[in-house]
């Protein structure tokens, strides 16, 4: 096996090792667990960078075995498949870091950590896929190693929300398994091919195709929280923050989303998806989405279901992205792929910090929280500002791609779902961030952990600052080399090319 | 090409070791524990070398005495006959392991237990390699009467109800396949399946044969509705005992009918599939639906097989023309797969029970370490049951749902989707309890003898589970074995599609 064929194994490999060991560890022996974690981290950090480097150089990396008749195993890497890969690796090592800090001092962290590193396997996992069945293969482990996740509480409430999550993802997964299924049965192929692999099938099986399509679009909407297959994901809100950080920025809701993009350009093209008239239901689902996501979170009281609702409408632009044929909206599309996931985890970590310092879960209970802790204050401004689209933020570069995009093939009723969807983003934001930093604050806090100095632990503040900063970043540099919007362009070249 | 021992009858010694290991058992009760190790590693051994000689040379004959067909017994192992042996030896060999740690004193439930199982393993060989009409009559008949003994084996009431119950439908199956059989011989003056496959015609007196013979088999092998003998006794036996049941002896008759199915039954026979099939479907649900709704750990395990033994039936409408080779390769996959997840499932099951000192579900808790490993075990065997991936019962799932698709009866999807999607619920409904926080629920009954759980025990589950799980990356292998000989061989390479 060559060094090209063993670095995506060994991708996985830096997390699922790992996290093999933690399970076995001795729930005291906390250096180890710790020393194993970041070990992990920062190995498959490295990995992925060489083989971005790698891609951006032309080389190929791809390991295939036989697994079904007609099927093998494959990991392959590509420019899409680095893109999501490397956001991956990067939150990775911000939430492993964030939830050494959060979980100190609490039950079960042996399980907490080996699933944990199980589910970013998984992620990779999904990033890596070069066809369906290893997608499928790879988008099932998700679903079971974020149960535990989910439940980790052991509480009531969790475990409800647990199983309303399997309810959802394990029937989602059905859908996709029989869709999958019913592809490889009528076009004997499942590999993901720049611009699809289907415009010979149009013609006979139009009917069939169409039938598919829904099925895997249902199937990974349920995981993308499209409307109305998004009901999971505010419930799943009981579990610890770092694990909610991960579920709406990387893993889970991303992992659909990741999945719509796939099916769209390398499985059916986005040619043959104007053909089968499946395109403009698609717009039309995540524009519903986005505005009704928006709605919803303006009537949240409780932070993190503000957030979570909030993401129910914000992962929808990169459906919406794909939807709209043209290199420009995908370009907006793809990229908020990463744009989202910078900014959905600051303002995760953000929430997770007030909760675990001053106890402060509810909005109203935000009042002058910015004096008392500013850094944290202003990731989440950042954040929130960056999800009404404010320029420089990241997400205005999506915005501004996307409203483009639709106005470039004659369908300006995107601008109108941006727009009203900014509207509502600046409605639940901004007070938010109005009550935090110019309301006088209460003469105690609602459950005051004083930390010894700072106005939180580092392990939490610091992670949480650092995605702030690169939710900025990526948006200022947006010209630079690396940056994720010309990474994006180094997609779409591949998938709209002549 | 020229190995050494290629001439020796393996075969024979696969159904002569467990035989000879079961008397020794018998006549040395002190030592019952030690005898069945070895005589497991001897049947272990003889079975690989075996399957080896299959996969590489191809099917393997032997006359027994010399005499030959029709006058005297043959045995022979062709692919499909290997795939039931290597279940056999892969369950067996675990389940000795277990056992040794489960009966951990000399008593006389433990020097039963080796004998009975010893002898149900050399009966079950005997089964899968035997082309004989009647002697397969015989070794049925062995295979049930030693697992009736095997569940009679924990003594109590409910062990003792339940086995009368299995030993009499165990017995109404058998002698209504033998009927079959004797309407087959007083037509033709054969037993033997190769020479009568050349004789059976669609005529009325056949017909009714393969009837009876069908019947009989599903009763045996639990097909709804005739399924109602299994949960009880199978969940009153023994852990070790339940697993063997469960994994193997439910398999065993369903072998049967599949060998007579595709080598000697008139192939023109499709309403008869679809009802099979039918069946299959409404045992998923009813068997799923059951699960759900058991109060005790060890019910639900067996309303599961319940369910699971539907799938076999469901390629009987599915194997035509093309997609026949993909639905029985699929559904020897379920059998290997089912064998190993549920193998694991009862053994954790027996550890959880045993921890707790019972298997109330309402009342099971998880959170202390002792058990920890056990509720893997039960969760990664799960995986399987479910048939997510990379496990190996997603491989065989898969391989139905081609097939539904490439016999163009895509409504099949339905109950094999559906199915995995209930067997999701029951299985969540009990992983859930190994979430709940170190103080709730029970911990473990200090009164319980048992309440220490040896490190033995705990891995055998947990070695089971993960088998199921990373077997699905060796499909293609399994797949090339099962080519070897009739009567996959004559039906086309699965790869093909």
């Amino acid at each position: 096996m060559t060094w090209n064929e063993s670095l995506p194994l060994l991708v996985l490999a830096s997390s699922l090792v790992p996290g093999l060991i933690i399970f076995c560890l001795a729930e005291e022996s906390k250096g180890l667990r710790t020393a194993l974690n970041l070990v992990g981290v920062v190995l498959k950090l490295l990995l992925v960078a060489v083989m971005v480097w790698g891609v951006e150089q032309g080389q190929s990396y791809e390991v295939r075995f036989p697994l079904l008749p007609g099927i093998d195993f494959v990991l392959r890497a590509d420019a899409l498949s680095m893109f999501f890969a490397l956001l991956s690796a990067v939150l990775w090592l911000a939430t492993t870091i964030y939830a050494i800090g959060y979980l100190e001092d609490s039950p079960k962290r042996n399980r907490f950590f080996g699933f944990f590193s199980l589910c970013v396997t998984a992620t990779l996992g999904v990033a890596l896929a070069g066809n369906l069945v290893t997608f499928l293969l790879f988008y099932e482990l998700l679903t079971l190693a974020t149960y535990p996740l989910v439940v980790h509480r052991g509480t009531q409430v969790s475990l409800r929300a647990g199983r309303v999550y399997l309810a959802y993802t394990l029937t989602g997964g059905a859908l996709l398994l029989a869709g999958i299924a019913w592809l490889h049965a009528l076009a004997g192929n499942l590999e993901f091919t720049a611009q699809g692999f289907l415009s010979g099938l149009v013609q006979d099986h139009s009917a069939a195709l169409v039938a598919i399509f829904v099925l895997l679009i249902a199937g990974l909407g349920a995981k993308a929280a499209l409307v109305p297959l998004h009901g999971w994901l505010p419930q799943a809100m009981v579990a610890p923050a770092p694990v909610s950080a991960l579920l709406h920025a990387v893993a889970v809701v991303k992992a659909g989303a990741f999945g719509i993009v796939r099916v769209v350009h390398d499985v059916y093209g986005f040619e043959v998806v104007a053909q089968l008239g499946v395109a403009g239901p698609l717009a039309a689902i995540a524009a519903v989405t986005i505005v009704y996501g928006s709605l919803r979170a303006l009537f949240q009281t409780d932070i993190k279901r503000r957030l979570a609702f909030s993401t129910v409408s914000q992962v929808s632009y990169i459906v919406l992205g794909t939807a709209i044929a043209g290199p420009v909206a995908t370009v907006g599309g793809v990229a908020h792929l990463v744009h989202q996931g910078l900014m959905k985890i600051t303002l995760f970590f953000c929430a997770g910090n007030l909760a675990e310092t001053l106890g402060i879960h509810r909005v109203e209970d935000l009042r002058g929280v910015g004096r008392r802790m500013p850094w944290t204050m202003a990731a989440f401004t950042l954040g929130a500002l960056g999800m009404i689209g404010v320029p420089p933020m990241a997400g205005f570069f999506s915005k501004w791609f996307l409203a483009s995009g639709g106005l470039d093939v004659g369908q300006p009723w995107v601008i109108a779902v941006l727009i009203a969807s900014s509207l509502l983003n600046a409605a639940y934001f901004l007070p938010v961030i109005w009550t935090a930093w110019f309301r006088a604050p209460p003469e105690t806090w609602p459950a005051e952990r004083a930390p010894a100095r700072g106005e939180t632990s580092l392990m939490l503040l610091l992670p949480t600052v650092l995605v702030a900063a690169s939710a900025l970043g990526v948006g200022l540099l947006a010209s630079m080399p690396f940056s994720p919007l010309q990474w994006v362009g180094l997609i779409v070249d591949v998938e709209y090319a002549p | 090409m020229e190995t050494p021992f290629a001439d020796s009858p393996w075969t024979v010694w696969a159904v002569f070791t467990p035989m000879i290991g079961a008397v020794a058992a018998f006549l040395w009760p002190r030592r019952a524990a030690l005898v069945g190790c070895l005589a497991t590693l001897a049947t272990v051994g003889s079975v690989f070398w075996l399957i080896w000689q299959v996969a590489q040379l191809g099917p393997q004959y032997h006359a027994m005495g010399g005499w030959g067909a029709p006058l005297g017994i043959d045995l022979h192992a062709d692919g499909l006959s290997a795939a039931m042996l290597l279940t056999t030896a892969l369950v067996g060999a675990g389940v000795t392991l277990y056992a040794t740690a489960y009966f951990q004193q000399a008593t006389e439930t433990a020097r039963f237990f080796w004998a009975l199982w010893l002898l149900l393993w050399s009966a079950m060989n005997a089964l899968f390699l035997s082309g004989d009409l009647f002697n397969l009559y015989v070794t049925l008949e062995l295979v049930g009467v030693a697992s009736v003994a095997l569940v009679a084996l924990a003594g109590n009431s409910d062990a003792l109800t339940g086995a009368m119950r299995y030993f009499l439908l165990s017995l109404l199956g058998s002698l209504t396949y033998l009927l079959g059989v004797a309407l087959l011989y007083g037509a033709h003056g054969t037993l033997d399946i190769g020479l009568l496959s050349d004789l059976v015609t669609p005529a009325p007196a056949d017909w009714a044969a393969t009837g009876l013979m069908v019947a009989g088999l599903s009763i045996k092998t639990a097909l709804v509705p005739l399924h109602f003998w299994l949960p009880p006794a199978h969940a009153a036996a023994p852990a070790p005992v339940s697993a063997l049941l469960s994994a193997l002896v439910v398999k065993t008759s369903f072998y049967l009918l599949l060998r007579l199915w595709l080598e000697l039954f008139p192939v023109t026979a499709p309403g008869f599939g679809q009802v099979l099939g039918l069946l299959g479907a409404l045992a998923i649900f009813w068997g799923s639906f059951q699960a759900l709704r058991q109060a005790r750990l060890k019910l639900l395990v067996a309303y599961s097989t319940v369910a699971q033994i539907g799938y076999l039936f469901l390629a009987f409408p599915l194997a035509l023309t093309t997609a026949a080779a993909t639905a029985w390769a699929g559904t020897v996959l379920f059998i290997l797969s089912h064998a190993l997840a549920k193998a694991a499932m009862f053994l954790a099951a027996g550890n959880i029970l045993k921890f707790a000192g019972h298997d109330r579900i309402a009342d099971l808790g998880s959170g202390s370490p002792g058990i920890a490993l056990s509720w893997a075990a039960f969760g990664i065997a799960g995986i399987s049951i479910i048939g997510l991936p990379p496990s190996a019962g997603f491989a065989a799932k898969w391989l139905l749902l081609q097939a539904s698709f490439a016999s163009g009866q895509w409504w099949w999807l339905i109950p094999i989707v559906g199915g995995s999607l209930l067997a999701a619920a029951y299985m969540f409904k009990v992983a859930g309890l190994a979430f709940l926080p170190n103080d709730q629920g029970d911990q473990g009954d200090p009164k319980a003898a048992g309440a220490r759980l040896s490190r033995r025990m705990k891995w055998t589950a947990l070695g089971f589970a993960l088998g199921a799980l990373a077997m699905g990356f060796a499909t293609p292998q399994i797949l090339a074995l099962l080519d070897s000989g009739t009567p996959f061989a004559q039906l086309g390479a699965v790869g093909v599609l």
